[in-house]
């Protein structure tokens, strides 16, 4: 059986042992890419040669140097900057991009010790919730594979599902960490923002974006945040505030925790199987000790036009940048420098980027600046202030990730605005900058499902300590699927 | 019809900060070509601006010397075009939160003060630079990208060229005098467009204005105003019209040249910085900076008149620049006299320096040298024309004027003995101009005096000389 | 009705620096109408006196000393740059 579905404990006990070695483990991850990958499309570029250099190199470091992640294999969703190593945002834009630099959560899962394998695939600039709108490949399910794996970290997810890494990184700007957790039945944690620098995150939106961690298990997923969580003097917005220790929580203990199911998230455009799962989960955790109350999240239907506004309004901003001259695409024999600009963004960017692009645009001009962007951080401040009195009364919040389980690929059921209304679920949280996990809790139809718990600012420590006990009270995690069997 | 000027300026000014104010880089002018760049300069994908401590505080001791109120809430705006040299294609500056606001500078023109109020100071990032070539390329050099940039922008109060040449004089001399910037125009650490219009006198609204870019030096702000004024008035008295626009003062020709209309508004789509914290000042902070103010011009042009007895014009000459006030300052307080030290500064170590193209710091005189030479000429040790062998000296190679007076032998000869013995040699050998001297022909004493200083080689301490040669004279 | 006319696209296009065909001319008016639509939804949100939210944690005075670091290498810099010269970025003229 492949060491790609054993947990980072588990290797490190083997490691420990001397049972395989750094190398093994590195090339096993390569074993699995290679066997699966054609089918789940989840990696754009694999950095072999350089995972087993490193890995040679970490078997010698002695055994007492070596940190719970030492030696494990991850991917980068490929909006996270590698240096050296080409970094698209699955655009054209960038396809060419080689950076000078690594980004600050890069650096640090190398000083973790782990062993990056290479870049995942991603909706465009994160924009979309299907990976469909990567310019290069679109991700399958490794569940069903005529589906989705949700979007945009899609490749983060579907390879940590597929069995192809323990680890990786996606980034969240809107529910894109947590949507293809839940649709890949794994572990998807969007962490308070500020919580984990963004330097070397390619901005989508600056005030929403949060990189966040994929993983089999709750454990894993906690050291992974454990390792990259911290204040980075290059980005301001990073917070300094103390990271607690997130593994000493996780003892499955969760009696008195105060629990609220916002009604809004289970209404009329949540699919049956979707509630009667999240509805079961809420009668596991009650077994445990918690208890809980329906309560109302009253500005939650607002929170769809509103991150719409404001993301693309930033977006607008951010990839103003991307104008063909000091990197990136280049179009051939342009006459002078406004052809120059015209055609790189023209050519470089897909059909959704260059959609935000001008509705963002249009928010920031002069004549829709007060109504429209200026109006939606108003009601920014009321989404915000929602959670805020919720969470004068309660713990968590609960409720489903998705209100459906994955799309059919190129489906047609689903026009712009229904995932849109699909939003509801995840977006608020990104407004507000508070962290939120998704864990799987079920499955319909062989497709996994996501329950979402989302937490006050900063309290990660309470949606480990919750999820980890759900886990260990359940056997969802366990379950893994069928792509990934065989592969001895 | 007699028109009314109306002037509105807006001034760029360098900060003279180690790094930009968004980047760890270096901000130094000179150096090669995109030497002095940080990922952030280049808008490299992923990049983070960070806020430089210091250009903050240099925003607020530059916005309180302008007598602004500093703000105690502020953020940074990102303020949106497309041109290569603005890599991300927006600008960090503040739009609706300056750090400084409601200032106003007093200047003073033909002997009348006024007051020209100053609507805003903010801070923002300067652009790189672009080097056109004739073959249809340009050069971007982004050395210069994110350096720390105040904009000063002043309300409509200036009525003449004249106006906005003091304007510009005072506004330099505070803000060097508050360390912030250089402030040199020929190095690009000061900047300024001017925005002109004319309106019939007792007409209340303003007229139609141009901009007028391309201003290098204080006399072409003058020249180039006083130009674009004759301009707008030959159109309206011809029965045209003003229309809006940008135009170049053209150093060469003298005139100013369009070039280009302002098509319909830009639209800069303004939106709050959210990769930069919101700044609270706090009064504690305002008052460290304010603590680090010197005492600026105005203050010190009142205390040389006042307590110095200097002439108004002295004390506005020697307050222009703060080098030139702080010297000032140590000579005095090295014991020199206040009139005889202004007199030397503005006279021979002016004309020194302008002939020389160097300033006080590249010369090799000191407070304590001028001092030593002013106090010789005060107690009589030497004349003022032994004063200026002495001045060359210590100008160029530095050192004490007694010790040079000495090693020179450059002594005044003030020894009444030794001066009627010299002086009665020279009416003896010179009969025929006593003569004409009592025939009514003054000029002959000069003859004298300068044959006496001849034969003392400049030494004999000349009113001493006068007094001698006319006791002796009436004495024959 | 479109909310948002072939011509609004160009006219934004034109600010965006995005090259449009027509036939992106009618795809996005179609696209953006739908979005100018949506966000018309805010209008029923009553936000008198509240306070536009611009970041997610509030944050004060987060400020750098001013002492230089990182200077990037010009050369590692030119080399993702399609042309330059003499050590600088080379562009052709706007027009
Ligand atoms: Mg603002
Ligand atoms: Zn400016």
């Amino acid at each position: 059986m492949t060491l790609m579905k054993k947990t980072a404990t588990e290797l490190q006990t083997l490691l420990h042992n001397r049972e395989v070695s750094v190398k093994e483990v590195t090339e096993d991850s390569f074993k699995q890419i290679k066997a699966l990958d054609d089918k789940v499309q989840a990696f754009l570029t694999l950095t072999e040669e350089d995972a087993l250099a490193r890995a040679e190199q970490l078997d010698n470091e002695p055994l007492e140097n070596r940190g719970s992640l030492f030696g494990l294999p991850i991917g980068i969703k490929d909006n996270i900057i590698t240096k050296g190593i080409t970094t698209t945002c699955a655009s054209k834009m960038l396809e060419n991009f080689v950076p000078v630099y690594d980004a600050a959560v890069v650096e640090k899962v190398h000083e973790a010790g782990m062993i990056s394998v290479g870049k995942l695939n991603m909706d465009e600039f994160a924009m979309g919730s299907t990976t469909e709108r990567s310019a290069f490949q679109t991700t399958h399910n490794p569940w069903k594979l005529d589906r989705v794996p949700g979007g945009s970290s899609g490749g983060s997810a579907a390879a940590v599902a597929a069995g192809e890494v323990l680890f990786s990184l996606g980034t969240d700007t809107g529910g894109s960490v947590r949507q293809p957790a839940a649709f890949c039945g794994i572990v998807g944690m969007k962490p308070t923002y500020g919580r984990i620098s963004r330097y070397g995150l390619v901005a989508f939106a600056s005030s929403l974006d949060q990189i966040g961690p994929l993983t089999r298990t709750v454990e894993d997923n906690a050291m992974l945040l454990s390792a990259i969580a911290g204040v980075d003097h290059r980005d301001s917005s990073s917070s300094s505030k103390e990271i607690p220790n997130l593994i000493a929580g996780l003892t499955g203990d969760i009696k008195g925790l105060r629990i609220a199911v916002p009604k809004e998230y289970m209404g009329e455009g949540v699919a049956q199987d979707v509630k009667e799962s999240v509805q079961a989960a809420l009668t596991v955790l009650e077994s445990l000790g918690a208890t809980w109350d329906e309560v109302s999240l009253p500005h939650s239907h607002y929170a769809s036009p509103t991150y719409y506004a404001i993301a693309t309004a930033e977006a607008s901003s951010n990839l103003a940048r991307f104008d063909g001259i000091r990197y990136g695409y280049h179009p051939e024999n342009a006459k002078n420098l406004n052809e120059i600009y015209l055609r790189a963004r023209a050519e470089g960017f897909g059909t959704e980027v260059k959609k935000r692009i001008l509705y963002g645009t249009y928010a920031l001009s002069a004549d829709h600046h007060e109504d429209l962007y200026v109006k939606a951080m108003k009601v920014r401040t009321l989404i915000a202030q929602d959670f805020a009195s919720v969470f004068e009364n309660y713990d968590i919040i609960v409720g489903p990730t998705s209100a459906t389980t994955a799309y059919e690929i190129g489906g047609v059921v689903r026009d712009s605005l229904t995932l849109y209304t699909n939003d509801i679920l995840t977006v608020p949280v990104n407004l507000a900058g508070i962290p939120a996990i998704s864990i799987p809790c079920g499955f319909s139809d062989g497709l996994p499902i996501g329950l979402q718990m989302i937490g006050k600012h900063f309290d990660e420590a309470t949606l480990y300590r919750v999820a980890h006990a759900f886990e260990q009270a359940t056997e969802h995690h366990k379950r893994t699927p069928s792509i990934g069997e065989g592969q001895e | 019809m007699n028109f009314e000027t109306i002037v509105g300026l807006e001034v760029h000014v360098e900060l003279k900060t180690d790094t930009k104010i968004f980047s760890p880089a270096p901000a130094h002018f000179g150096a090669e070509p995109n030497m002095n760049i940080h990922v952030t300069d280049l808008a490299y994908p992923g990049t983070l601006p960070t806020l430089n401590k210091r250009a903050v505080e240099f925003g607020m001791k530059a916005s309180m010397a302008l007598n602004c109120d500093v703000a105690r809430e502020m953020n940074f705006d990102r303020k949106h075009y497309f041109y290569p040299d603005n890599p991300k294609a927006y600008q960090i500056s503040q739009d609706d939160r300056p750090v400084g606001s409601n200032g106003w500078i007093e200047i003073e023109v033909e002997g009348k003060k006024k007051k020209i109020r100053i609507e805003r100071v903010h801070l923002e990032e300067d652009a790189g630079k672009l080097t056109h070539s004739d073959n249809g390329y340009s050069l971007v050099d982004l050395n210069r990208q994110g350096t720390p940039l105040i904009e000063i922008v002043t309300e409509a109060d200036i009525r003449s060229p004249e106006e906005a040449y003091a304007f510009l004089e005072k506004l330099k001399a505070i803000i060097q005098y508050t360390g912030v910037s250089d402030v040199r125009m020929e190095e690009g650490s000061l900047r300024c467009d001017a925005n002109i219009s004319l309106r019939p006198y007792g007409q209340e609204e303003f007229g139609t204005k141009t901009e007028l870019k391309n201003l290098n030096s204080f006399n072409f702000v003058r020249r180039g105003i006083a130009n674009e004024v004759e301009r707008q008035e030959k159109v309206l008295l011809s029965g045209g019209e003003i229309v809006q626009e940008t135009r170049r003062y053209d150093e060469t020709t003298g005139q100013t040249v369009l070039m280009r209309i302002k098509g319909s508004a830009n639209d800069y789509r303004f939106i709050n910085d959210p990769d930069l914290s919101e700044i609270h000042i706090d009064q504690e902070w305002i008052d460290r900076v304010r603590a680090e103010i010197p005492e600026l011009p105005d203050a010190r042009k009142a205390r040389y008149v006042q307590e110095l007895d200097l002439p108004e014009y002295d004390a506005h000459v020697l307050t222009l620049t703060k080098e030139m006030s702080d010297f000032f300052d140590a000579t005095v307080t090295a014991g020199a006299d206040a009139k005889l030290a202004s007199n030397w500064l503005m006279g021979e170590v002016s004309a020194y320096l302008n002939a020389e193209q160097k300033e006080l710091h590249d010369t090799a005189l000191t407070p304590e040298g001028l001092a030593s030479m002013v106090k010789l000429i005060s107690d009589g040790t030497i004349s003022s024309k032994i004063a200026k062998k002495v001045f060359k000296e210590l100008i160029e190679n530095g050192g004490n004027a007694a010790d040079i007076v000495k090693a020179k032998g450059l002594v005044q000869i003030s020894d009444e003995g030794t001066l009627r013995t010299i002086v009665s040699d020279i009416l003896n050998a010179n009969e025929q101009s006593i003569e004409d001297f009592k025939n009514g022909k003054d000029r002959a004493v000069g003859f004298l005096v300068g044959q006496v200083m001849k034969a003392t080689k400049g030494q004999a301490n000349p009113p001493l000389v006068n007094k001698i040669l006319l006791e002796e004279i009436n004495k024959r | 009705m479109n909310k948002f006319t072939e011509e609004d696209v160009r006219y934004f296009a034109n600010f965006a620096r995005i090259a449009i065909s027509d036939q992106d001319a009618a795809q996005f008016s179609e696209l953006i109408s739908e979005l100018v639509g949506f966000g018309d939804v805010l209008n029923e949100v009553d936000t008198e006196g509240v306070k536009p939210m611009t970041h997610p944690l509030q944050l004060y005075n987060v400020l750098r000393v001013d002492v230089p670091q990182d200077v990037l290498d010009r050369e590692e810099m030119l080399a993702g740059v399609e042309e330059h010269e003499d050590g600088m970025i080379k562009v052709p003229n706007i027009l």
